[in-house]
């Protein structure tokens, strides 16, 4: 986001750029949840058991703790199908996304 | 049971089980698949209806359909592993199978006796008598790590085979089931690297491989499996940026128009154009995103192309003879798949975020008509029965 020098945009500049560190919102979050099922589901499967990529069920992420998955999310695996999220999520929506996986959705 | 009372009943019994299934021929039907709902509607493409609503499929994101011989039978390939064969007369389930963990499509056979599947999980392909649905043959995949390699692009083929690749270990399989208790293996082991999809032309004998990993094309001429896999279009893409893909591009059927073959390019926002005599690229079409789909109208006078998030709110269609781009539509977010009515005057677009399907006049690329769908993905039209690989 442009931030702009005058004084007066000041406090709204930071409150903005500000809710991009917090929790996404909750319709950000409901974003993401359809972005998980339909597009990642194309390749992880809509129910994330797998496809054509790997299984993106808890258990089947033990191995990662969330900031791993993120950054996965966010810049994708060279030499593998998996592309960059990070035109379409800020780090810290990669991050609620991964934690959500880490949890398990309940579909 | 008196015979009488026996009389009484077979009298009824027929009227009675006939009254809930459609008395009518199925040319010009077809199955669309609902995604998120696991159901399937069944339609009428010259009344652009709705006939039947059939539930209880499981998961069937990226499922697929083949048809019976007779047009009257849809088996549906879900990702659950689930396979499905449909009355589509009757709008009803005959009989479904958990047949694998995880599973990516199908076909059948020549003689439309057998439906093969082909599976991720775990990884090889199996295939089934299409009457019941037993197993017919079981044929695991070359192990890879922990596991066998999944195994892409099952196509049939002429002579009662099967064709398909293994993903992670980089292989092409010939299956020919011609004795169904002795199914025969032929194996080439240099297709490339990540063969993702598969093809065949129409004619059934040339199989091609697109693949992720590496440049090019893997060719295979079933006239002549002697002669092994060629590799097509090598030099395409190299030493380009090559741009992320967000939806793997299908090869389904085979965009032809006149002697020329199209593509879609993987990690390149472009459609391939490629001459059928020699294999060489013949032109490269810039398009709006990384293309899904190119699929030809069946006169090969048009291709209809759509496009991988983000750009799946778009369908260009481009003149096969001038490879201009001549109207590009803006379908909705979530265009995921495209089928032309048997002689192509009609192309049904699904549209999933937007849960219809736009039926759109090709002539004019102007909307027809809408249906509602939930979610909708694949379309699939009961004239594949009688096409080679679909």
């Amino acid at each position: 986001m442009k931030c702009f020098r005058f004084a007066t945009y000041a406090v709204l500049c930071l409150s903005l750029s500000g809710g991009a560190l917090a929790a996404p919102t909750a319709d950000r979050k409901a974003e993401l949840m359809y972005l998980l099922a339909q597009d990642c589901g194309a390749c992880h499967g809509m129910r994330l058991k797998g496809g054509l990529g790997p299984s993106l069920k808890p258990e089947a992420l033990r191995q990662w703790d969330a900031e791993q998955l993120a950054q996965t999310i966010l810049h994708g695996r060279p030499g593998t199908p998996m592309p960059p999220w990070s035109p379409f999520m800020s780090h810290q929506e990669a991050l609620w996304l991964a934690q959500q996986l880490k949890e398990g959705i309940s579909q | 049971m008196r015979l009488k009372t026996f009389l009484i009943l077979m009298t009824f019994l027929p009227g009675v089980l006939l009254a809930d299934c459609l008395q009518r021929g199925t040319g010009d039907m077809g199955v669309i698949i609902e995604r998120a709902s696991g159901s399937v509607l069944v339609i009428d493409t010259s009344a652009h209806k709705v006939l039947s609503h059939v539930e209880g499929l499981g998961d069937l994101s990226h499922a697929s359909v083949v048809y019976s011989r007779d047009e009257r039978y849809a088996y549906v390939f879900g990702r659950d592993g689930g396979l499905t064969k449909i009355d589509i007369l009757c709008g009803k389930i005959v009989k479904r199978v958990l047949q694998g963990g995880n599973s990516i499509g199908g076909a059948i056979s020549q003689d439309g006796k057998l439906v093969a599947v082909s599976n991720y999980t775990p990884g090889g392909v199996k295939v089934f008598s299409s009457d019941d649905l037993s197993l017919v043959a079981d044929i695991p995949a070359t192990p890879f790590k922990d596991k066998r390699s999944k195994t892409v692009g099952l196509v049939d083929a002429p002579d009662q085979r099967f064709v398909f690749a293994l993903y992670d270990t980089g292989e092409t399989w010939i299956l020919d089931m011609t004795d169904p208790a002795r199914p025969a293996l032929t194996k080439f082991t240099n297709t490339g690297r990540l063969p993702y999809d598969g093809l065949i032309t129409p004619d059934g004998r040339y199989y091609i491989n697109g693949l992720f990993g590496e440049d090019g094309l893997a060719l295979l001429d079933l006239w002549h499996p002697e002669k092994g896999l060629k590799r097509i279009l090598d030099h395409y893409g190299k030493g380009e940026q090559q741009l992320p893909v967000y939806k793997m591009p299908h090869l389904e059927g085979w965009a032809v128009a006149g002697n020329r073959a199209f593509l879609p390019a993987v990690g390149h926002h472009e459609v391939l154009v490629m001459n059928m005599s020699d294999w060489r690229e013949a032109g490269r079409i810039p398009v709006h995103g990384q293309p899904v789909f190119v699929m030809a109208r069946p006169d090969g006078r048009q291709l209809w192309v759509n496009f991988a998030f983000p750009d799946n709110d778009t369908v260009q269609i481009i003149d096969s003879e001038t490879l201009k781009i001549i109207k590009t539509l803006k379908t909705g977010k979530g265009t995921l798949h495209m089928e032309f009515t048997p002689r192509g005057e009609e192309v049904w677009i699904s549209v999933r975020d937007k849960d219809e399907i736009q039926v759109y006049d090709t002539r004019t690329m102007k909307l027809k008509t809408r249906l509602k769908a939930q979610k909708p993905s694949g379309i699939f039209f009961t004239d594949r029965a009688h096409k080679t690989g679909l």
